[in-house]
């Protein structure tokens, strides 16, 4: 037995040393760093341990901006971007003719650079002295005012940025979702004809009971890249994303650690420890749903 | 409720634009008894399923009508119908209780049909009576073996009395014990509500075992309508021959000369009224009388003695079936040489077709 077991943990070896190094080593690290206090990264000093990093972080105005702003975006992109998904699946599963262009086509965002994409964005959006984008031409066309969707507004840039986002996540939902549609079974839907059922139940009693353990995993994949959301934002409005009040929490970290009022490891951490917490909450009640509902 | 099929023709289109269409059935025409048990018998690819299909309507017809009584639904969607379908693989629905899934559809009835909900719950308890399956309406279908989810199927498929149920391979999924037991099940569901019953299987001994009828189909055409015993016993064609019995037919290439069929040149059996020429002649294994002094000579391959038969497998120059086998009672053994075995035929049990037709060849028997 202890020969066995003397085999088996030398055959986790490299995977625990790499797992140890670059994950279970980092993990920890951000840990200590988050109560290490007034730490100086270029003589590795600290003044004490405590909860400070953690006060000065929630009372910081750009992390609560960039709280907000998190949620906002979490709270809108994730069900839309699911709902239109799923319609457009359905669309998809329903149609033969050119489905697989169809299908192309709205994959098509997934392979696209999100720089280039938030460029076009960026010119389909703008309002310039000179020129107007697209959509601020279509605006004046239905006797609209021009809006600056990237430099005005607190609404209007974070118009754009959720519809940018539901843009981005959306062609990995159809193309889950289409796959799940495609492989209920034809009988279902044939017994549920033959009992006369009407189209709507048919949706809501067979296909979205048999397609739920997907929606479920989209909703949680979904909340948790929306939390995690930085270099969307980076695409459409610049790096300083504080000053464009358009900053996230990934944002935030990033700019502690390296932005131009950076350097600042300690609040970095304790801000990536705050996501951390979020998330796991968040998770944990989307697993808790999707249990209690499939059972 | 009568079931009458007029014409029935179903053509796909073929899949390559330049092919040929697929005629999946091919002008059936059947009129079913009310309270019948049916079978629907072929080999895979006859178009059986694609019958049922259209009689629940969920293919249309090319050409063709189908009756339920006196009202033509031919072009009647299936919900309008007034069909029961138990699915092969029954298609349950996985996320519902067994209560649940026999109230699907009763719960799609509107306006005047609708009923309450203990209306609908006493139909279900009836339903799952019928089928005995009280005990299990709060199991999901993935908590049952398979017979029980059968029975469940059937109770779906029963709960609103439709005028017609049909069933689509329901004891392909079952194994072999519970097969025989779902088919007596199905007998005894079908006479106690009465309720004109159409099946489709390829299993030949299913389909006699339980079918008031049977129908053979073969590449969408009807080869033969009728008792399954009456089919057994005078098949029209090489093919329904083929197709009924187990172990299958024994097939021979021959010849009719004078009255007399010769095999391999040897006269085996007196065959008065047929005309002269070339023949298959097919033998039930049944047929066959062991006889010291018979007249048809073959070489012994193997005796297995098998409780109440014995079965014997023999070759012989003139053999056109992969194998041949005699089916005797075990209390006689075949006697003398080792090597060779005699029988004679028994003259009923002998069915000659034409070579080139493969139509049946009539021949006077005596009693």
């Amino acid at each position: 037995m202890e020969g066995r077991n003397w085999k088996a943990w030398l055959y986790l070896l490299p995977a625990i040393a790499f797992l140890g190094v670059f994950m279970v080593y980092p993990l920890v690290d951000v840990f200590v760093y988050s109560f290490e206090e007034g730490y100086n990264s270029a003589s590795q000093s600290f003044f004490g341990v405590g909860g400070y990093n953690y006060s000065y972080v929630l009372h910081d105005p750009y992390f609560l901006q960039a709280v907000k702003n998190t949620f906002i975006l979490v709270i809108i992109t994730v069900p839309v971007s699911t709902g239109i998904a799923l319609l457009i699946s359905l669309g998809l599963n329903s149609i033969k003719p050119l489905r697989e262009l169809y299908q192309t086509v709205y994959f098509l965002p997934y392979v696209t650079n999100t720089l280039a994409v938030g460029l076009v964005f960026m010119i389909l959006f703008k309002k310039t002295a000179y020129s107007d984008g697209l959509v601020n031409l279509l605006i004046n066309a239905f006797g609209g005012q021009s809006v600056d969707f990237i430099d005005g507004p607190y609404w209007a840039k974070m118009f754009v940025m959720c519809f940018y986002t539901v843009w981005v996540v959306m062609p990995f939902k159809i193309l889950i979702l289409t796959s799940a549609l495609a492989s209920v079974p034809q009988d279902y839907y044939n017994a549920a004809k033959i009992d006369g059922t009407s189209r709507f139940r048919i949706f809501t009693r067979i296909t979205l009971p048999m397609i739920s353990p997907m929606i479920f995993y989209l909703v949680i994949t979904g909340f948790i890249g929306a939390f995690k959301a930085y270099s969307d934002e980076v695409a459409l409005f610049g790096t300083d994303l504080n000053a464009a009040g358009m900053n996230t929490i990934v944002g935030y970290v990033y700019d502690m650690l390296y932005g131009d009022s950076g350097g600042y490891p300690s609040y970095a951490s304790a801000a990536a420890l705050i996501l951390f917490a979020i998330v796991l909450t968040i998770t944990v009640i989307n697993l808790t749903i999707s249990r209690r509902s499939s059972n | 409720m009568k079931v009458v099929l007029q014409n029935l023709t179903k053509k796909f289109p073929s899949i390559s634009k330049k092919g040929e269409d697929v005629i999946a059935v091919n002008d059936f025409s059947f009129e079913i008894p009310d309270g019948k048990l049916i079978g629907l018998l072929g080999p895979s690819g006859c178009g059986k399923s694609t019958t049922l299909n259209l009689i629940c309507g969920l293919e249309m017809p090319t050409s063709g009508h189908i009756f339920f009584g006196d009202d033509d639904v031919t072009r009647l969607p299936p919900e309008n119908r007034g069909v029961g379908l138990v699915f092969q693989n029954y298609a349950l629905y996985p996320h519902l209780t067994v209560r649940q899934n026999i109230l699907f559809p009763l719960e799609n009835l509107k306006g005047k049909d609708k009923l309450s909900k203990e209306e609908m719950n006493k139909k279900a308890d009836e339903a799952a009576h019928l089928v005995q399956i009280e005990a299990l309406m709060d199991r999901k279908p993935r908590e049952m073996s398979g017979g029980q989810q059968q029975r469940v199927a059937i109770a779906r498929a029963l709960v609103k009395m439709p005028r017609v149920l049909l069933l689509d391979e329901p004891l392909s999924n079952l194994d072999a014990r519970l097969r025989l037991q779902t088919r007596e099940e199905i007998r005894r569901i079908q006479r106690q509500t009465g309720i004109t019953t159409i099946f489709v299987t390829h299993d030949q001994e299913e389909a006699m075992s339980i079918s008031d009828s049977i129908v053979v189909m073969k590449d969408g055409v009807v080869q033969q309508i009728g008792q399954p015993q009456a089919v057994y016993d005078s098949p029209v064609n090489l093919f329904v021959a083929e197709f009924l019995g187990t172990p299958p037919i024994n097939v021979f290439t021959g010849e009719v000369k004078g009255g007399k069929l010769l095999l391999d040149g040897t006269a085996v059996l007196d065959v008065p009224g047929a005309p002269d020429g070339e023949v298959y002649a097919a033998v039930r294994p049944e047929g066959f009388r062991l006889d010291e002094n018979g007249p048809f000579v073959c070489s012994l391959r193997q005796v297995e003695v098998m409780g109440r038969d014995t079965s014997i497998v023999f070759d012989h120059p003139s053999r056109h079936s992969a194998n041949l086998r005699a089916i005797i009672p075990s209390e006689e053994r075949p006697k003398g040489s080792p090597e060779t075995v005699r029988f004679a035929l028994k003259p009923f049990k002998v069915f000659l077709f034409d070579r080139k037709t493969q139509e049946r060849v009539p021949f006077e028997t005596e009693g």
